[in-house]
C-alpha cells in the first residue's frame, strides 16, 4: 500500500446517489461506457458476459398491484475506505501483485490493468460485484476506434477492470490547476462521467471531507445509507432514499422476512 | 502473524532436515563428491571466465544491437536553427493549453506560419520538407523519443509550472541540437530506448548528454525525494 502523504491535505471522494429521483434511464452507464473506453460484446443479451464499470440494479418489493414498488440502484465501485478507514478494501487486501491499491490522497482505489495478472481474487472479494473481467480482448467498431478516450487505457483479455471515479479527470483537473498556480482542485472540475450525464441530477459527486461540496452535508442526511453496511467495507458511495423497503433489501437483511417497524 | 510462526516451530528438527546435503555442524556439507584434481580445477575456472566474459558481451554489446531497431526521424530539424527564428523560444511551438495539456511536439499548421511552398533557406531538408509534407497538407509522423507507455499519465504542468523545473533537466540539451538522433525501439515492446533501454540496472545517468532515464523507477526516486512520497499508482497511471 502506498504510504499516506503527510504534508498533502487529504481528500475523500465519494457519491451521493438520491434513489427516489433516480428513474432508472441509464443514462449514466452509457456515459460510463463512452468515457472509460468499457468494451461491449455484439451480443449484449448475455449478461454474465457483459463489462460495466457502473451497473443500474433493480430491486422491487416484490408485492402485488396496487402496493407494488420498483427502485433502481445505479452501482459504481464503492471505493471502500476499509475498516477504521484505513484503506484495507475488501479487493485491496487480497490483490496478490498491487495492481489494485488505495489512493491516500483521494481515497481511490486504482486498478493498474498492466500489473493485473487476472487472477479475480478482487472479484471473489468485492461485495458489491463491482469488477469485471475481460475474457476477450476489446473489439471496436473501426469508426469507434477513433473516437477512444485517450485519457484511460484501453484494457487488454485477461485482466480485471472496475469505475476508477473517472479519475482521468482529477488529473486534468490537477494540469489546469497547476497552470493557473491554483493548489485546490474546485468541486465542479473534476465531475464523474455518470453524475454529468444524469438528467435528474441524482448523482452528486464531490469530496466527503470538504464541507464546501455538496456531499459532505448529504452523506449526513437522515436518509442517507450505504450498501451492506455491516459488512464494515465503508464505502464512499451513499444512497438516498425516503422509502424503509429500499433501504432494508440494501443492507442485506433478508427481504423476505419482513421486520415490523 | 505470531499464529502462523508458531506451528512451524513446532515441527521435530529432523523431519525439516530429513533430505539434501546436510551440514555437520563443523561447516562442512557432507554427502558431497571430493571433486577432480588440483589442475582440472583450474580449467572449470578457466573455461568458466571464458564463458563468462561471451556471455557479458553478447549481453551487453550484441544483445542490444538486436533488440533495438533503428530509425530516422522522417525530416531533420534543427533546434538551433529555429529557435533563432521564433520570439518566444521553446515556448513557440512546445507551449501549454488553457485547459493545462502541454501541446507537445507542433503540428504542420505552426510550422506553416513561417514556411511556404517557397524554401526560405538553402538547406535540401527543408525542400524535402515542403515537397513530402508541407505542399501535401500531410502531418509529419515525428518519433518520439520520451513517449510512455499508453497506461502511463505524465503531467508537464505539475514538473514545468508545479516544481519550476528546466527542459533539459528531463530531456536533455535541445536549445543547442543542431539534428534530431536516431530513434532506437525496442522490437518486443515497441518502445523508445530513451524510456528503458540504457540504464537498465539502475547505474550510470543513460546515453552521454542524453535525457535523462523515465523508468517507472526513476519517477519515484524523485518523487520520493522531492515529494516525501513515492505517489499513489493512480498519480502516473490511467
Ligand atoms: C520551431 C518549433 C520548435 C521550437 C522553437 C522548439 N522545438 Fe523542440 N521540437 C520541435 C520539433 C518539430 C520536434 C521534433 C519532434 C520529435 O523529436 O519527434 C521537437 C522535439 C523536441 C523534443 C523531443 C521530444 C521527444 O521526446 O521526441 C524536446 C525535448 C524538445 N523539442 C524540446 C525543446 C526545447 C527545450 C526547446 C527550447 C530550447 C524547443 N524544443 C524549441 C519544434 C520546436
Ligand atoms: C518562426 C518561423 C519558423 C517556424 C515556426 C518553423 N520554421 Fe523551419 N525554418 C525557418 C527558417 C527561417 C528556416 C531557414 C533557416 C536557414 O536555412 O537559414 C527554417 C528551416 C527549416 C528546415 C531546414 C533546416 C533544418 O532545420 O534542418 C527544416 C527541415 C524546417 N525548417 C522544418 C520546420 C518544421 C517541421 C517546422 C514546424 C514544426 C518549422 N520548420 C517551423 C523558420 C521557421
Ligand atoms: C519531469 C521531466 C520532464 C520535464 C521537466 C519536461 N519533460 Fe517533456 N516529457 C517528459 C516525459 C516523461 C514525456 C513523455 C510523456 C508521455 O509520453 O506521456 C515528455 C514528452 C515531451 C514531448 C513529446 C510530447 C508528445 O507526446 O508529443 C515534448 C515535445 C516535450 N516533452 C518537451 C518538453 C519541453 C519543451 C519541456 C520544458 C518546458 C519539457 N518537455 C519538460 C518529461 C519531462
Ligand atoms: C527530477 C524529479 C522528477 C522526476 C524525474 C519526475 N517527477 Fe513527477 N513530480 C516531481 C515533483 C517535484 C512533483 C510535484 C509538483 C508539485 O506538486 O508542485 C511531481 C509531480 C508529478 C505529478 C502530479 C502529481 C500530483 O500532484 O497530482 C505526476 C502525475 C508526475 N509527477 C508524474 C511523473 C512521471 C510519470 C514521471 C516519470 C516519467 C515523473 N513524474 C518524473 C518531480 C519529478
Ligand atoms: C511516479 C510515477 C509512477 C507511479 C507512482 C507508479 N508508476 Fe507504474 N509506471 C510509471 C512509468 C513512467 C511507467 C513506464 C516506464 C516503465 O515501464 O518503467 C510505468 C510502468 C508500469 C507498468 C508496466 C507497464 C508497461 O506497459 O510496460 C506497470 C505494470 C506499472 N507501472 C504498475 C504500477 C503500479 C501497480 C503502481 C502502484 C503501486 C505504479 N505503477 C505506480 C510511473 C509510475
Amino acid at each position: 500500500m502506498t504510504e499516506n502523504n503527510q504534508h498533502k491535505k487529504v481528500r475523500r471522494y465519494g457519491m451521493v446517489i438520491d434513489l427516489d429521483k433516480c428513474t432508472g434511464c441509464g443514462a449514466c452507464m452509457v456515459a460510463c461506457y463512452s468515457e472509460n473506453n468499457v468494451p461491449f460484446r455484439t451480443d449484449e443479451t448475455k449478461k454474465l458476459d457483459s463489462l460495466n464499470w457502473l451497473r443500474v440494479f433493480k430491486v422491487s418489493n416484490n408485492k402485488s398491484f396496487p402496493d407494488v414498488d420498483i427502485c433502481h440502484i445505479p452501482m459504481p465501485c464503492m471505493q471502500c475506505d476499509g475498516m477504521h478507514g484505513h484503506g484495507h478494501a475488501p479487493c485491496v487486501s487480497v490483490c496478490p501483485a498491487v495492481a489494485t491499491d488505495y489512493d491516500h490522497e483521494t481515497g481511490i482505489v486504482s486498478q493498474i490493468y498492466t500489473r493485473c495478472f487476472g487472477c479475480r481474487y478482487c472479484m471473489a472479494a468485492c461485495p458489491y460485484h463491482a469488477r469485471t473481467f475481460n475474457w476477450w480482448d476489446p473489439v471496436w467498431p473501426a469508426d469507434m476506434k477513433k473516437s477512444l478516450n485517450p485519457s484511460v487505457s484501453v484494457r487488454m483479455r485477461g485482466v480485471v477492470e472496475k469505475c476508477s471515479f473517472c479519475f482521468h479527470r482529477y488529473q486534468q483537473a490537477k494540469e489546469k490547476a497547476f497552470v493557473e498556480e491554483r493548489m485546490q482542485v474546485e468541486e465542479t472540475e473534476y465531475q464523474t462521467a455518470c453524475a454529468e450525464a444524469c438528467p435528474v441530477k441524482a448523482i452528486t459527486f464531490g469530496d466527503l471531507n470538504n464541507p464546501d461540496h455538496k456531499v459532505h452535508s448529504l452523506k449526513k442526511d437522515k436518509n442517507a445509507f450505504r450498501l451492506l453496511e455491516s459488512l464494515h467495507t465503508n464505502p464512499k458511495v451513499y444512497y438516498l432514499t425516503k422509502r424503509d423497503w429500499v433501504r432494508r433489501q440494501c443492507d442485506n437483511i433478508d427481504s423476505h422476512t419482513d421486520i415490523k417497524e | 502473524m505470531s499464529t502462523q510462526a508458531e506451528p512451524q516451530a513446532a515441527i521435530p528438527a529432523d523431519t525439516v532436515s530429513g533430505s539434501g546435503p546436510v551440514s555437520d555442524g563443523t561447516g562442512n556439507i557432507t554427502g558431497g563428491n571430493t571433486g577432480p584434481g588440483a589442475s582440472s580445477g583450474w580449467m572449470v575456472l578457466l573455461f568458466f571466465i571464458i564463458g563468462l566474459a561471451g556471455s557479458l558481451l553478447v549481453g551487453w554489446i550484441a544483445f542490444p544491437h538486436l533488440l533495438y531497431e533503428k530509425k530516422e526521424q522522417p525530416v531533420r530539424f534543427s533546434h538551433v536553427i529555429h529557435m533563432d527564428q521564433v520570439d518566444d523560444g521553446c515556448n513557440s511551438c512546445h507551449y501549454f493549453r488553457d485547459d493545462g495539456t502541454f501541446a507537445g511536439v507542433p503540428d504542420l499548421a505552426s510550422c506553416e506560419d513561417c514556411h511556404s511552398d517557397e524554401a526560405m533557406g538553402e538547406d535540401p531538408a527543408e525542400q524535402l520538407f515542403i515537397d513530402d509534407y508541407l505542399s501535401k497538407e500531410k502531418e509529419i509522423p515525428w518519433l518520439i523519443y520520451s513517449r510512455q507507455p499508453p497506461c502511463v499519465f505524465f503531467s508537464h504542468a505539475a514538473h514545468v509550472k508545479g516544481a519550476d523545473m528546466s527542459c533539459e533537466s528531463c530531456h536533455g540539451d535541445y536549445a543547442n541540437s543542431k539534428t534530431l538522433k536516431t530513434y532506437e525501439q525496442n522490437r518486443i515492446s515497441g518502445y523508445s530506448r530513451d524510456i528503458w533501454g540504457y540504464s537498465i540496472s539502475g547505474l550510470g545517468s543513460g546515453a552521454p548528454d542524453g535525457p535523462r532515464p523515465m523508468k517507472m523507477n526513476d519517477c519515484a526516486a524523485c518523487h520520493l525525494k522531492e515529494t516525501g512520497s513515492k505517489g499513489a499508482c493512480f498519480q502516473c497511471h490511467k
